[in-house]
């Protein structure tokens, strides 16, 4: 089971690497504020955690991290689409187009 | 956890899947301009698809997971609609953390309930390193958070700080060992979440200003190494590729921005920036060669001007100029000059926060040029106006090899035939040296606020 974890990771790693290998600078904030909406799939280990939580301590500790990892879910992915739509609110020109 | 292997299992094995699918086309969407908002989306619909997986498959305690989501829900929405865009850089590094935090109590959760994060030394290890990253990444992005809001406590110096580092880590290390080797290690987990803490404090404490950029790409790499560190503790792939995916791009940014700083990343976090700076020197390089200038002798330069370049940095941000600057641009365009902005990667407190300020002021981005495109373009520039930017644009990164900021890469703004600086005072930069650019012949000196420094410029222009 941890050599195919191992396996899934150092895949991933290298897919990261490869699709983010060039970022224009305009796109630096949001690419960050995105990838940060994605971490917080901590929610679903949260979640995991939550089922398996026993007395008032672990309950409470599992519904902050729950909680914690939902705002970085959901002010993650709005705050990038609030930046993205400023960026694209401009009249289309020759450059938007061809990206 | 133990793997059934039930049909139900098997599906939501497959919802990872496909959610770990949408997160790579999102985040590759969310490299390019025209395809960053679809990017967007298709990750947020990799993070539905993976919630709701996990919901289904859920069968105990959902009253309390359901109130988690919905509190995290609500703060998070509240807090990315009302967030003024020049507070980006603070929101960014409060999302960092509070990721960071969820991935530090997932093995607290286990600990606290079972007595023990998982059966075997792998899996707890892979606990204690979720707990360890994931709570210096908490306390640092707080401190982070701090520092850029302006609150004092972001800046509080903690003696012989490089040694408490050092300390703190080799304690954590340590722990983790002993929680590989003793999974039940109850007490030894919870001293490693507290050492943590304070490591976080004592690692992101002294770094600061322009080194920011730095940090906030570092931290958000960490957030999603947490992520992946939980997800070995669980044996859960969706948090494994996510976390991996988001330490990946966190890394490729932290990268940039030490490349464009020409420094180390070692040497961001582990030496201060030698501040060699002295108020003699800064006397011989000014003494007698700063010619001021006001905003309508600047009007009267960009009237005539073919070609003028904003080359804005963090002063812009602070004194909230962008909208005054896309004011006066409009103003020169009318006249029929062309208007560009150069913009140095780690200008600002994060990356790309120059391009998201000048965004929020409705300037069009093909306009805003990096540092490769502006430099040659330079010399056919009549007047480059520079807004709360010094380092960036300071001639010795260049041309001196004895400058601590030689070989750091520059904004060649001295080749234009006019250099207008924008700024309160001659007060040196984040590096403390004394910048030549100001003394240079073809170089004016505005002395004002940028924000109204523009506004007036504008005005002026428009008189004319």
């Amino acid at each position: 089971m941890l050599v195919l974890s191992l396996t899934i990771f150092t895949l991933a790693i290298f897919v990261g690497f490869e699709i983010i290998n060039k970022v224009p600078p305009t796109l630096h904030t949001p690419l960050m504020s995105g990838s940060n909406a994605i971490s917080g799939i901590a929610v679903v280990g949260a979640i995991l955690a939550a089922e398996i939580a026993q007395g008032w301590f672990a309950n409470t500790m599992a519904v902050i991290a729950i909680a914690l990892a939902m705002i970085n879910v959901v002010g993650g992915f709005m705050v990038t689409n609030r930046m993205l739509s400023m960026f694209k609110s401009k009249p289309a020109k020759g450059a938007g187009s061809q990206g | 956890m133990p793997q059934e292997t039930s049909d139900s299992a098997t599906l939501v094995q497959l919802a990872y899947l496909l959610s770990s699918i949408l997160f790579i086309l999102g985040l590759k969407g969310l490299t390019r301009p025209r395809t960053a908002v679809r990017g967007n989306r298709l990750g947020a619909a990799g993070m539905l698809v993976a919630v709701l997986a996990v919901l289904i498959a859920a069968d105990v305690h959902i009253t309390l997971i359901l109130v988690g989501l919905a509190i995290g829900a609500a703060i998070g929405g509240f807090m990315a609609v009302r967030v003024k865009m020049t507070d980006m850089p603070q929101l960014v590094a409060l999302f960092n953390g509070f990721g960071g935090g969820a991935s530090a109590l997932v093995p607290a959760v286990f600990i606290a309930s079972k007595g023990a994060i998982a059966g075997d030394a792998a899996s707890s290890l892979a606990g204690g390193l979720s707990a360890f990253i994931g709570a210096v990444t908490l306390t640092g992005s707080t401190i982070a958070f701090a520092k850029l809001q302006g609150l004092k406590w972001g800046d509080v110096r903690i003696p012989s700080q490089l040694m408490w580092n050092v300390g703190l880590t080799v304690v954590s290390v340590g722990l983790l060992i002993y929680l590989a080797v003793s999974p039940d290690a109850a007490f030894g987990f919870w001293v490693l979440m507290l050492v943590s803490l304070v490591l976080g404090v004592t690692f992101v404490s002294p770094i600061g200003g322009a080194d920011m950029p730095v940090v906030i790409a570092l931290l958000n790499s960490m957030s999603g190494l947490a992520a992946t560190a939980a997800g070995f503790t669980l044996q859960n792939n969706a948090l494994i590729v996510s976390g991996s995916l988001v330490g990946a791009s966190g890394l490729i940014l932290t990268g940039i921005m030490c490349k464009a700083m020409n420094r180390r990343l070692f040497d961001v976090l582990f030496k201060q920036f030698t501040v060699t700076g002295d108020g003699a020197k800064a006397d011989d390089v000014y003494a007698g060669k700063i010619k001021s200038t006001s905003a309508e002798e600047l009007a009267m330069l960009l009237e005539s001007a073919n070609r003028v370049v904003f080359v804005p940095g963090y002063g812009m941000a602070v004194s909230q100029a962008q909208h005054a600057v896309r004011e006066l641009a409009n103003a020169m365009e009318k006249n029929g000059t062309e208007v560009l902005f150069g913009i140095h990667p780690v200008a600002g407190r994060m990356p790309g926060h120059m391009n998201v300020l000048l965004a929020e002021a409705d300037i069009d981005y093909a306009k805003l040029m990096d540092l490769d495109t502006i430099n040659p373009m330079f010399k056919q520039t009549d007047v480059v106006i520079v807004i709360g930017a010094n380092d960036v644009v300071n001639p010795l990164a260049r041309d001196d090899k004895s400058s601590p900021i030689y070989g750091m890469p520059i904004l060649d703004v001295d080749q234009a035939r006019t250099v207008v600086t924008v700024k309160r005072s001659l007060s040196p930069g984040f590096a403390g040296i004394p910048n030549p650019l100001f003394a240079l012949d073809n170089s004016l000196m505005f002395f004002e606020d940028a924000k109204k420094a523009m506004a007036d410029t504008a005005a002026a222009l428009k008189g004319n």
